[in-house]
């Protein structure tokens, strides 16, 4: 397969984007992939947690970057700006407290922001439910768009079923 | 299974991850889940005060004797081992150089089955792992997924239905997991292919590392990849990812090292047979010689070389030699310089065991 932007040499590298639940694949090589400052998920690890977050900064305003380093959790009272300097939270409530400064930092670090594997067993149950056919529509997604119809018939099929549970399940590990 | 009741007797069984059985075991030497997990209501370690770590290591210790897969076991307190014994969990891969600095309350607990063990306190409260000998990536995952589901029953873990595990560094946060194998790919490094293996593996999102995790140099030709994110997959999803990429691995080296068989087999049975002597022989060596000669040896084994001590010895070497296991087992400590001296004794006891017992010569 060529590369897609330049269209003479193989394509090495692949990224898979969704937009507005379509998918749409890009192949290109590795120059153009740098050229255009497309980063696979292994070229980003090359950066401390540090750079990213210096990286984001710098395309804030002074007093953006101000605001942000003031940011404080209201349960264990970390600093924002003491997670830049640390790469280290201080509690679970801080992934709430700097949930905006986080996400484009978790999906710079994972290329994604949402979880997809296992949770907790003992959670509310209605939560849990809730999460399990949030993953199936997930599963069902990537079904359709792998073409395997029957397992997404299937996939659909579960997910009537608990939709039409009294008691939603908790979720086990996809299998 | 019984479990060690104290350090002593921890120290004196060897680690099964280094027991040289399971699929592949001529190349990979052992498989790793680890599964980062913390405590709702605790700051993470780092901003969490004293008190409070020892609550969390009382909460773990209950949690584990109500787990079917781990009541029974033991709980070392970093606190109270001596630094010689903590270096001994550090060179066994029980545990993190971070954990094994003695300064808080911290610990390892470390299952019936030895397989599986936690350290706690470490950046996250707990850090599940499951370590098997050979290439077992389900089996490792089995055993740390039912482990986990055992103590999620007594523990309230801190959880996001959006983020998943929430963890100290964001770059754990989701599944928690990492999923890595330590390979030996001596003949892609003599064929000089192995950078491009290399460059390869992290274009496909996985990581690689020396011996001794992060940062650590690459010796005896030794490497540890692992998967790289653990936000946006399932642990299925990563584990599988991290098989793959391992069987083309495997497959690459296997040819490289056919290759190397058919055109150069003489060079190589010198090469390996030289290794030998010098550890059969020595009288003082170093830790990282030790490391580099053992991997000629082992790749002997592996091309089925008749009357070299099988891997269970070549492995429990690269343990065994190492600082504190050597200053612990001398019940003294040394300078550098003694050290190798009691290093080469060591070795030569042992390969001189080794060749004593009678054996088949190709590796089972």
């Amino acid at each position: 397969m060529l590369c897609q932007i330049c269209g003479k040499n193989p394509a090495s590298v692949h990224f898979t984007e969704i937009h507005d639940n379509k998918m749409s694949e890009i192949h290109v090589c590795e120059r153009c992939a740098e050229e255009k400052g497309m980063h696979t998920p292994a070229q980003q690890h090359k950066f401390e947690i540090a750079d990213l977050l210096a990286g984001m900064v710098d395309a804030m305003t002074h007093t953006d970057e101000e605001r942000v380093g003031h940011v404080q959790c209201p349960r264990c009272g970390l600093l924002y700006s003491s997670f830049k300097e640390t790469g280290r939270l201080g509690c679970s409530e801080c992934y709430t407290a700097f949930q905006f400064q986080l996400r484009p930092l978790l999906r710079r670090i994972h290329g994604d922001t949402r979880h997809r594997g296992k949770s907790p067993s003992h959670g509310g149950a209605g939560e849990s439910g809730t999460r399990q056919i949030q993953r199936l529509h997930d599963d069902l997604q990537r079904a359709v768009e792998r073409e395997e119809f029957e397992k997404a018939a299937g996939i659909r099929d579960e997910i009537k079923r608990i939709e039409r549970s009294p008691r939603a399940t908790t979720p086990g590990e996809r299998s | 299974m019984s479990a060690p009741r104290d350090f002593t007797e921890l120290f004196s069984s060897s680690a099964s991850w280094l027991h040289g059985e399971g699929p592949h075991a001529d190349m990979v030497l052992s498989t790793r889940i680890r599964l980062a997990r913390n405590l709702r209501d605790v700051p993470f370690t780092h901003r969490a005060r004293d008190e409070q770590l020892h609550g969390v290591l009382a909460s773990v210790g209950s949690a584990t004797q109500a787990s079917k897969a781990l009541a029974g076991g033991l709980l070392l307190k970093m606190q109270e081992c001596t630094a010689i014994e903590r270096q001994v969990l550090v060179e066994r891969h029980m545990v993190s150089h971070e954990l094994g600095d003695g300064a808080r309350p911290r610990g390892i607990y470390v299952a019936p089955d030895d397989r599986i063990s936690i350290m706690i306190n470490e950046e996250d409260h707990l850090r599940l792992q499951a370590m098997t000998p050979g290439f077992q990536l389900a089996e490792a995952w089995s055993l740390a997924d039912t482990a986990d589901d055992d103590l999620d029953r007594s523990l309230d873990y801190a959880f996001s239905d959006e983020i998943g595990y929430l963890t100290a560094c964001p770059t754990n946060a989701g599944t928690g997991l990492r999923a890595s194998i330590l390979i030996h790919l001596p003949a892609l490094v003599l064929l000089e292919e192995i950078q491009r293996v290399l460059k390869s593996i992290m274009q496909v999102g996985l990581n690689v590392r020396g011996l001794y995790g992060e940062h650590s140099e690459i010796m005896g030709n030794l490497f540890q990849i692992s998967n790289q994110t653990t936000l946006g997959r399932s642990e299925r999803d990563s584990i599988e990812s991290l098989e793959r990429v391992t069987r083309q691995i495997i497959e690459t080296e296997e040819r490289a090292r056919e290759r190397m068989v058919r055109d150069a087999r003489t060079q190589l049975e010198d090469k390996v047979w030289r290794a030998y002597g010098t550890l059969r022989f020595c009288r003082s060596i170093q830790a990282k010689e030790v490391i580099n000669l053992c991997s000629a040896v082992r790749l002997g084994v592996a091309m089925g070389l008749a009357g070299l001590p099988p891997l269970r010895v070549v492995n429990e070497l690269l343990v065994l030699t190492q600082p504190a296991h050597l200053q612990r087992q001398a019940g003294k400590e040394m300078t550098p310089s003694e050290r190798n001296v009691h290093r080469a004794q060591v070795v030569r006891e042992r390969l001189e065991a080794a060749a004593r017992e009678p054996r088949p010569g190709k590796p089972s």
